[in-house]
């Protein structure tokens, strides 16, 4: 570099790192502001529910048991007519998913025997203790389709044998 | 006795706004590069990041000390010492403001000397972090910091002689009030543009701020000379780099940019510390955009720069303005 480039490059260099002062941070400041995420993003978990709004999980664990990182922890019970949660015997009184552990691989949705759980392009986790990154049943629970109670509900006896209803058709759209 | 006193007392306030200066300097840095670079920088502690030196420090004296088993011990938790106390030190003689109210030591008559020399002890402390470690890393960066010093202490301190000679005497308040025959022309960056821009890149690679921050080159030596050390001794280097920034750029300040001068100072002489204040502010951004600006130079060019083409100008600069004294050319000499 001679004395010809030191005078004329470098105020080049400098100028060009100062007209960038001009410019319009691209920070985007998460969790506050999110970029929209593509339709088949798989991002958080959620909890999914019947039309009925029974929710789909039974509670049989099976994504604890796939989850390479041990980061779903469920505790059944036992469903009764007078409160019902999910067709079929039981439902997932605790489930907790340590968004900590979880590494988003979505084993636990291809585990699922009932497509409960389903990895969604929804906000994700952040937070500043472990406690807060924990996820609890109702945090990860989608509400209820409008017009339809919340559970538990009342069932007759008799109308919920099985364990899984039939599935609505998958829709192929996104 | 109440010398005594009010040079302890004045110490005390240059210590506080030193460190203070610290803690905030750091968050500019990193706000300025950040705009500079498009992005936004820190905002998360406290309303615009203001608590986040806060947040660092507790982070720093949260954090375990280690020791490395090998390391020389005594020199090991000396060197950072050696590295702040110089920093700290060399503002004993810059006069910040108007009158001896603004000013501890600034009328010795051997101030630039003592500016040379304290900047010269400071290498030591980066040395003999890197010898007293036993890390590789550490010991390449503590040998490059000392060729690099050494290198460029000859183009700092010929820089200064030309400023000296200008104002013959090596007082930092005579060289200020050299600076002020009624207009800004006055300054020496104006009258010595060469030793100025010399003594601006001979103090940042002093500094071994970017573009010669070689003795921590994170790409080749991890953290350089301070590689192995955590915790409050690592906040002690980071303190020392910061405060010399601050150093450096009263000096700057002192020696060209015609030091607290400026309007209206003779009617209150408090403005004067704001002028001081506000330059050495622009030479802190100017060296923080030159960070965001330059990649680090290679190493053996770093020494090309310093022995072949700075120390011989500084040299030159000093004759031409030595003749140009004795030959009387209006605007040089007294
Ligand atoms: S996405 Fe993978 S890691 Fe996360 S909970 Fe499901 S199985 Fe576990
Ligand atoms: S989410 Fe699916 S796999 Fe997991 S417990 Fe519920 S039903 Fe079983």
């Amino acid at each position: 570099m001679g004395l010809k480039d030191v005078l004329t490059r470098l105020p080049v260099g400098f100028l060009t790192v100062l007209k960038t002062l001009g410019r319009k941070p691209v920070t985007i400041q998460y969790p506050e502001q999110q970029k929209p995420m593509s339709a088949r993003f798989r991002g958080r978990h959620q909890l999914k529910r019947y039309e009925d709004g029974l929710e789909r999980c039974i509670g049989c664990a099976l994504c604890a048991a796939a989850c390479p990182a041990d980061a779903i922890y469920v505790e059944a019970a036992e469903n009764t007519n007078e409160a019902r949660y999910s067709p079929g015997e039981r439902y997932a009184k605790v489930y907790e998913i340590n968004m900590l552990r979880c590494i988003f691989c979505g084993y636990c949705e291809d585990a699922c025997p009932t497509n409960a759980i389903v990895l969604e392009p929804i906000e994700f986790p952040t937070g500043y203790t472990r406690e807060s990154m924990i996820y609890t049943k109702a945090m990860l629970l989608e509400p209820p389709p409008p017009g339809v109670p919340d559970t538990p509900q009342q069932t007759p006896p008799g109308k919920y044998d099985r364990a899984i209803l039939p599935f609505p058709p998958i829709d192929e759209s996104v | 006795m109440p010398v005594l006193l009010e040079a302890t007392l004045k110490s005390a306030v240059l210590l506080f706004v030193l460190l203070t200066g610290f803690a905030y300097l750091t968050v500019l840095e990193r706000k300025f590069i950040a705009r500079l670079q498009a992005r936004i920088g820190p905002n998360r502690a406290g309303p615009f990041g203001l608590l986040q030196p806060v947040a660092d420090g507790l982070k720093l004296i949260f954090k375990e000390s280690v020791t490395p088993a090998q390391a020389d011990k005594p020199l090991y938790f000396l060197a950072p010492v050696l590295v702040v106390v110089p920093a700290l030190i060399l503002f004993a003689v810059i006069p910040v403001g108007k009158g001896p109210t603004f000013q501890l030591a600034s009328d010795i008559n051997v101030g630039a000397l003592y500016v040379v020399g304290v900047m010269g002890v400071a290498v030591y402390g980066i040395t003999l972090a890197g010898w007293a470690s036993n890390n590789k890393y550490a010991a390449l960066g503590g040998l490059r910091a000392s060729a690099q010093v050494i290198s460029y202490e000859l183009g700092l301190g010929l820089s200064i002689v030309a400023v000296v000679l200008m104002a013959s005497s090596a007082s930092l308040a005579d060289i200020v009030e050299a600076q002020m025959p009624g207009n800004i022309l006055g300054w020496f960056i104006f009258r010595q543009p060469v030793a100025a821009a010399i003594f601006a890149v001979t103090a940042m690679a002093e500094l071994a701020r970017a573009p010669f921050d070689l003795v921590e080159a994170e790409q080749e030596l991890t953290a350089g000379f301070m590689t192995e050390y955590s915790g409050m001794k690592f906040a002690l280097f980071f303190m020392g780099e910061y405060v010399k920034m601050i150093a450096v750029s009263a000096l700057f300040t002192t020696f060209f940019l015609g030091g607290w001068s400026g309007p209206f100072v003779n009617e209150f002489p408090a403005l004067s510390v704001v002028y001081f204040a506000v330059k050495v502010l622009a030479c802190l951004l100017l060296m923080i955009w030159t960070r965001a600006t330059l990649p680090r130079i290679r190493y053996d060019r770093l020494m090309a720069l310093g022995w072949k083409v700075l120390t011989p100008v500084a040299i030159a600069n000093v004759i031409v303005t030595a003749l140009l004294i004795v030959l009387g050319v209006p605007g040089f000499g007294s």
